[in-house]
């Protein structure tokens, strides 16, 4: 008899584990010892920051302010400008009226030299093409492919036209397209305006099938905006296609063509301007912007000046925290940081 | 032959060990009662009645769900929480065409986020699922008739059965022990596992049963228990065997406990009662209580503040929307003629424009969701587990010698850590290691050994009186014989057996008698060298016994009714041996704080040996027994004051008549099944424990536990220490009446507003205690005890530990922290905010009751300076860059819908929205949780004034909270005006395209990711390689994500695709407008942060300044910091040191002074 049972071998291998040491290996991971950097904010590196910044914004600052200028604008509102006298007062009812003649010629000067291609886009102002009702009142695969052409899910009111057949391509967007044109003329010879290309290439290969042609469109009571041309397919329809890329914000402008030619300083461009689309309901702008482009795209002063306040700014805060640093050096050791007995409370 | 069995009763009888052994008595009726029904029919499983009974399987499920209950009860508990729920609501609605987003896009994160957590518990329940069958498996013998027992499963057990159970195993249920392989009938039993106790425990069957000791034994063997229903307590059972047409009452002694040990015994037989989950150790298993940290609780209020502030934004936007809307269609005039309001859907219909709105009111709800972090329960249910497991490995809380790391129970509470503001501590064990030495003693009121304690060297060492170093060094010198362990006694008049020749030595001899005798440790016989060690139920009882052993008393054999010594004989100075009958034990419990025995000598002469604690004795001794009470009690006082625990004495004889009274009454008390039984035996007990003669006072060391407990105090000045005493010898407020008590706290408190520099310490006794917790004292107590820097309860119970503890819980409305070893402990572990136990040599019970276990309490210092500091900043960090994340995408969603004429139309497309939280920025965040350091351990060891960020609850203020939030609410602001303001409406590159939703939406999304992220490397201090990977690996991630979702088909990718490729990758503004929103949006962060760091640091900016400084490392330097730390204390524990230290000093003097 074994009164300590010291043979524990015999047993279920209980004691086995008993034995094995539980101490925990050692690991640099384990341990939460792994080779870091402790970044602290020294002035050194506080001052360093902000001359940094500084250097870099301010160039970056003048290369988009100087991009920016180079960049002439030619904006013409022609909203109430294209309404006769007598229609003033009440603008919808011109707009709305199919009897009123809504050509209108107006004659722009060219501020600046503008070298071609001089991108010419309307602008509409109080448009809620962001409006949830209004974005998602599309059918990406109706337009997209011939065969899902039944596919209008989204698309009421503008889906069917009254006898049920289906609309192509369906929904409020396309049904509201933008129907105003332009023409230009420079001494009166008439200046080509190119409307290839001015759509999304991804768009025109992807999202608009060259099989899919608009059928029943602005067939309906209410006519919209503009119609299109049945034979053509959507994928060619560019001006469509850009329409239909919903616009970010409220005012917005949309690529209308391009002028490739180059117009000379203080010449006269004729403008003729059919001007269709009711913009007057909503009291909404409409603008005619001819304008150039700079590797940052069109005038665009707001990111020149920004980087420069701010570049300037770091540069400031630099010098300041020079400054406060040399006047007012930590004093290491205050009792009074390290102390937390400070909270005297009531019983004391 | 009946003669013989007579004889056996008889003996038995006598054998107090064993409660309980008399003849049945009609106490026993209760039996087959209400409570009393369980019957188990031994060795006939198959006949009808055992059929009809129907008890639970030996099968035992630890898991928590079931295979069929896995899913509706996890996603139950999932959806409890009212940001789950809320998360729900959206993603059903998600399904109407109110959403404003695809479903899809919104259901899963959801199901990502409740997926992870469920997929956690499943994991969690699996591993209890393959322990619960490893165990259930295991094999046991069962009889199978005819005389052969055969191997079987552990859950093929049925109640009734019969088992063999050999050497070391584990019994497979509660069994009732039918016999052993000793004659007779006990065994020993390991009960590690279910109280942590390894000391032997002894068991015995009944004498009826002892004697079938073959397997042919059970031939026709039949036998019905009845007993007791299925209880959690583990030292209690009641029952009735019923065998060959005989009663007998079962007690504990019977019961052999599933999960304890057979030790020392070859096998026993028993019989079944409790199967699976009836066995007491299955009713006793309870979830650790679940408790939340107040940061979660705080945290719930936030997600309640913002899904109101959520309510009140969409409430807004459906007004103006409502309002909106019917403007655009007034009598016959339409003004947005494209959105054709004269021919509209319920969801924008001017007509109906009230229910419009309501209806948009919905959809709004679905798109703010963003402002509530999704996915911030789940990561911080990760970030806890994960901070868990660095806890349990950290190699800096594992303890060598118990084999045992630290361990973290619940990960509930690992910020908790950093915030205790009170420490509520047990002395016993936890302070101490829990290991006695026999170090002086007060015979017939001399005092005898001239050791020197911990205490009083520590004293010396501190104030460098070299004198006692000397001397103690001479004494090491002197002592070259190796240490015995439990034993430091060293007086010339005593060892050796000189004591014979003492004026006192029949008090002497008396007193080590009663030292060899009056105990319950059971000796064991080293075969190879002779030696006797012993196995008893305290230290302090060892220590008896061995000094007992090494002053000439060996205790060496104990049966069942006696114990034998070998003990000196005073007159033949040779060692004779000597045998005592046992008469009875009374048993040493926490009310009664004492032990006697019951003896009769060789000489027939019958003795009451009697020890306990001083303030039950000294009531007990009889007139002519008080020879040397002032003696005694002054050798107390010295005794408490050096820091030892100390035992009173005494001892009286009996005659025939009066014990033979007593005894009655005794068994019929002991036998007693009522309720009051205990009440009974202790009332019998107290009628033979008087007039008492007083032999003199025993005085252990209880050693403190390694590690410079002195260092632990002073560096957790900050919090205040509660001490709650068990066996107290502090000097305590000795009146006890109501008034008294009253009248010294109003007398305390105007003392403490009296002076404003000092610091008190209360101390505290459990009756003066007892009146302090009244209703209506316990405000003031409470008032008196925080003023004080640190309180000392001693002598208190259990349950006023657990009450002390809710008092200062609910006073302060601090976080408290309890920490205990013992089963005492268990309530105000419960009790308290973090209960910590001490996994040491008093049992697992205060473990199992823990919320995190370490193994030495000197591991409590790094446990919460460094881990409870880290997890809180971790945390708290976390949860307020998760809010400041989420308002800052929120609000640029909101600022945009306000845009789109709240329409309800997001900025983003769809997918990018459901990946920001999951995917772009929830990595950084969890690593945030996990890694971040401001302050290494070092350094958080070395300035405790870290801690008190923790305490004072700096980082989680409503301040630090609203600041964040105001931060993300200003860089959502920021963000999206800067970006529609640079990208306008103008064409935004070289071909003259404009920008569209699209591009705008993918350029503001740009700059959240990078805006959140950068914020996030602001914020923390500690980038590792992890850091740099989840970071910018989270934008990196946000830019592979747009190029592949472009790059799929425009079926799935709708108006995104190849948003990156063509629109934005080729465009110099876009980046641009990149760099200038992102540091633009950041600077006046960066100058805050600059400015906060060099002019208004906090704490761990301090130290992060010292570090860089180069000062942390000079420990002149660093001594002042500390001393800051710490506050100036004149009265408590140095002050206390200062008077012994001088009341030594003048011993010191006098040995010197005086001639020899």
């Amino acid at each position: 008899m074994n009164p300590r049972g010291d043979s524990t071998s015999g047993s279920d291998g209980a004691a086995e584990p008993r034995r094995k040491s539980k101490k925990p290996r050692y690991s640099r991971f384990t341990q939460q010892e792994l080779p870091a950097c402790k970044p602290l904010l020294t002035p050194a590196i506080v001052v360093t920051t902000f001359a940094f910044i500084g250097i870099i914004f301010i160039p970056i600052g003048l290369l988009s302010l100087s991009a920016s200028g180079q960049v002439v604008e030619i904006v013409y509102q022609y909203d109430t400008d294209c309404i006769p006298e007598q229609m003033q007062n009440d603008k919808v009812a011109f707009i709305q009226s199919s009897m009123t003649n809504k050509t209108c010629t107006r004659t722009l000067t060219v501020p600046k030299n503008m070298e071609g291609p001089v991108h010419i886009y309307y602008e509409l102002d109080n448009f809620y093409q962001n409006h949830r009702r209004y974005v998602k009142s599309r059918s990406d695969k109706q337009l997209r492919s011939k065969a899902s052409e039944t596919e209008t899910t989204n698309c009421a009111p503008e889906a069917t036209t009254s006898d049920g057949s289906v609309i192509v391509p369906c929904g409020l967007i396309a049904w509201s397209l933008f129907n105003d044109t332009y023409s230009f003329a420079v001494n009166s010879k008439i200046i080509e305006v190119n409307k290839k290309n001015i759509a999304w290439q991804s768009d025109k290969e992807h999202k608009f099938g060259s099989d899919v042609y608009p059928k029943n469109f602005q067939m309906g009571g209410l006519i919209g905006g503009a119609k299109l041309n049945a034979s053509i397919p959507l994928s060619e329809q560019e001006d469509l296609i850009v329409w239909m890329r919903t616009a970010a914000l409220p005012r917005f402008r949309k690529l209308y063509g391009r002028i490739e030619t180059d117009l000379a300083t203080n010449e006269q461009i004729t403008v003729t301007i059919q001007n269709n689309y009711n913009t007057y309901s909503f009291e909404g702008k409409k603008n005619l912007v001819l304008s150039t482009t700079s590797w940052i795209g069109g005038k665009n002063d707001f990111l020149g000046t920004a980087y420069l306040t701010v570049g300037s700014l770091c540069l400031f805060l630099s010098m300041g925290f020079i400054i406060l640093y040399l006047l007012k050096p930590r004093t290491l050791g205050d009792p009074s940081y390290l102390s937390w007995n400070r909270n005297p409370d009531g019983h004391y | 032959m009946a003669r013989g069995t007579r004889r056996k009763l008889h003996f038995s009888k006598l054998y107090s060990f064993v409660c309980g052994r008399s003849k049945f008595e009609v106490d026993h009726s209760q039996i087959g009662g209400p409570g009393f029904s369980r019957v188990a029919y031994a060795n006939a499983p198959d006949c009808s009645e055992a059929g009809n009974l129907n008890y639970g399987s030996n099968y035992v499920s630890t898991t928590k769900y079931t295979l069929a209950t896995f899913f509706p009860k996890s996603l139950f508990e999932q959806f409890r929480r009212v940001a789950n729920l809320y998360f729900l609501f959206t993603a059903f609605l998600s399904f109407t065409s109110l959403a404003p987003y695809s479903a899809v896009s919104i259901i899963i994160p959801l199901i990502v986020v409740i997926g992870a957590t469920m997929l956690k518990e499943a994991i969690e329940d699996w591993r209890r699922y393959r322990q619960d069958i490893k165990v259930n498996n295991r094999k046991v013998e069962l009889y199978h008739g005819s005389s052969t027992f055969g191997f079987t499963e552990w859950k093929n057990l049925r109640v009734g059965d019969i088992v063999k159970v050999e050497k070391d195993n584990f019994f497979p249920a509660d069994l009732v022990m039918l016999s052993s392989s000793y004659e007779d009938g006990i065994c020993y039993v390991e009960t590690m596992n279910l109280d942590g106790e390894t000391n032997l425990k002894l068991k015995q069957s009944l004498e009826v049963t002892s004697g079938l000791q073959a397997d042919s034994s059970f031939q026709n063997f039949k036998m019905i228990i009845k007993c007791e229903d299925p209880n959690a307590s583990l030292y209690t059972f009641v029952g009735t065997m019923e065998y060959e047409d005989q009663e007998y009452p079962l007690s504990p002694q019977q019961l052999l406990l599933r999960d304890s040990k057979l030790r020392n015994t070859d096998y026993i037989y028993g019989v079944v009662v409790f199967t699976g989950r009836d066995t007491k150790v299955m009713q006793n298993a309870m979830n650790p209580p679940s408790k939340r940290s107040k940061i979660e609780m705080k945290m719930d209020k936030l997600i309640y503040l913002l899904l109101f502030s959520l309510v009140v934004v969409s409430s807004v936007g459906s007004v103006v929307f409502g309002i909106i809307s019917s403007d655009d269609l007034q009598v016959g005039k339409v003004k947005r003629w494209y959105f054709r309001p004269d021919d509209s859907s319920i969801y924008y219909d001017p007509k109906r424009a009230a229910v419009a709105a309501i209806l948009h009111f919905l959809t709004a709800i679905m798109l703010y969701s963003y402002f509530i972090p999704i996915s911030l329960y789940v990561s911080i249910e990760i970030v806890k587990v994960l901070q868990s497991i660095f806890i349990n490995q950290d190699i800096q809380m594992y303890h060598e010698e118990s084999n045992k790391p630290a361990r973290a129970r619940t990960s509930n509470l690992n910020e908790e850590l950093g915030q205790v503001a009170t420490i509520l501590s047990d002395k016993t064990g936890t302070l101490t290691c829990n290991s006695m030495e026999f170090i002086k003693c007060s015979i017939a009121g001399i005092a005898y050994g001239h050791g020197f304690t911990e205490v009083e060297r520590a004293i010396a060492r501190r104030k460098g009186s070299l004198s006692i170093e000397n001397e103690q060094s001479k004494e090491n010198h002197e002592q070259a014989k190796p240490a015995i362990k439990g034993y430091n006694f060293d007086d010339a008049r005593i060892i050796n057996g000189n004591w014979v020749y003492e004026p006192h030595s029949d008090i002497i001899r008396m007193f080590f008698r009663l030292l060899a005798i009056c105990h319950t440790a059971i000796p064991e016989v080293d075969e190879e060298t002779g030696k006797i060690s012993y196995e008893a139920e305290s230290p302090d009882e060892a220590a008896f016994v061995i000094a007992a052993r090494e002053l000439g008393f060996e205790f060496y054999q104990r049966t069942q009714t006696s114990i034998s010594i070998h003990e000196l004989d005073p007159v033949s100075c040779k060692h004779v041996e000597k045998s005592y009958k046992l008469l009875n034990v009374l048993e040493f419990n926490s009310s009664r704080k004492r032990m006697s025995v019951v003896v009769q000598d060789d000489e027939g002469k019958l003795l009451l040996f009697s020890k306990g604690a001083d303030s039950v004795m000294f009531e007990k001794l009889g007139k002519g027994g008080r020879g040397f009470e002032n003696k005694t009690k002054e050798h107390m006082h010295e005794y408490a004051d050096a820091g030892l625990r100390t035992l009173v004495l005494a001892y009286r004889r009996l005659d025939e008549e009066e014990y033979k009274s007593f005894n009655k009454r005794f068994m019929a008390a002991k036998n007693s099944i009522t309720t009051d039984r205990d009440e009974k035996i202790e009332e019998v007990a107290d009628s033979i424990e008087r007039n008492l003669i007083l032999l003199g006072a025993t005085a252990v060391e209880d050693k403190l536990q390694n590690g410079g407990m002195k260092q632990i105090i002073i560096t957790l000045d900050g919090p205040e220490i509660i001490h709650l005493e068990k066996d107290g010898n502090k000097e305590a407020i000795a009146k006890v009446s109501r008034d008294s008590v009253l009248y010294q706290i109003n007398e305390g408190k105007k003392l403490l507003s009296s002076s404003n520099t000092e610091s008190f310490a209360l101390v505290i006794d459990g009756r003066s205690l007892a009146y302090a917790l009244e209703d209506d004292a316990k405000n003031l107590f409470l008032q008196l005890a925080v003023g004080c820097a640190s309180v000392i309860c001693c002598r208190s119970s259990p349950k006023q530990k657990a009450l002390v503890t809710r008092l200062v819980k609910a006073g302060s409305g601090k976080v408290t922290l309890a920490i205990g070893d013992g089963a005492n402990d268990v309530g105000m572990l419960q009790e308290a905010d973090i209960g910590v136990g001490i996994s040491g040599a008093e049992g697992m019970q205060a473990v199992m009751a823990s919320d995190i276990a370490i193994s030495q309490f000197r591991f409590l210092e790094r446990l919460l300076l460094v881990h409870g500091h880290w997890c809180y900043r971790r945390i708290s960090l976390m949860i307020c860059y998760f809010f400041y994340k989420n308002l800052t995408f929120g609000l640029t969603l909101f600022l945009y819908e306000a845009y789109s004429s709240f329409s309800g139309q997001p900025a983003y497309d769809d997918w990018y929205m459901s990946l920001y939280n999951v995917a772009f920025t929830s990595l950084p965040a969890i690593a945030l949780g996990v890694f971040d350091q401001d302050v290494s351990a070092r350094f958080c060891l070395k300035f405790p004034m870290l801690y008190q960020e923790g305490v004072q609850n700096l980082l989680f203020s409503w301040l630090q909270i609203l600041s964040w939030m105001f931060s993300g609410v200003c860089n959502g602001l920021t963000i999206f005006f800067f970006c529609t303001t640079a990208l306008q409406h103008r064409a935004f590159r070289k071909g003259g395209e404009v920008i569209d939703l699209e591009v705008l939406g993918a350029t503001m999304y740009t700059c959240v990711i990078w805006v959140v992220n950068c914020q996030m490397a602001l914020s923390i201090s500690y980038f590792t390689l992890i850091q740099h990977m989840v970071i910018w690996g989270g934008i990196a991630l946000w830019y592979l994500f747009l190029l592949a979702y472009g790059a799929i088909t425009p079926t799935l990718s709708t108006s995104a695709f190849m948003v990156f490729v063509e629109g934005l990758a080729p465009t110099p503004a876009y980046w641009i407008i990149t760099l200038f929103v992102v540091i633009a949006t950041l600077l006046p962060c960066f100058i805050y942060l600059a400015v906060q760091m060099r002019f208004f640091p906090m704490h761990h900016n301090m130290i992060q300044w010292m570090r860089f400084d180069g000062h942390a490392d000079d420990p002149e330097y660093c001594q002042v910091v500390r001393q800051r730390s710490v506050r100036p204390t004149t009265v408590g524990v140095s002050a206390r040191v200062d008077a012994t230290v001088s009341q030594l000093a003048r011993k010191v003097h006098d040995m010197v002074h005086l001639p020899p």
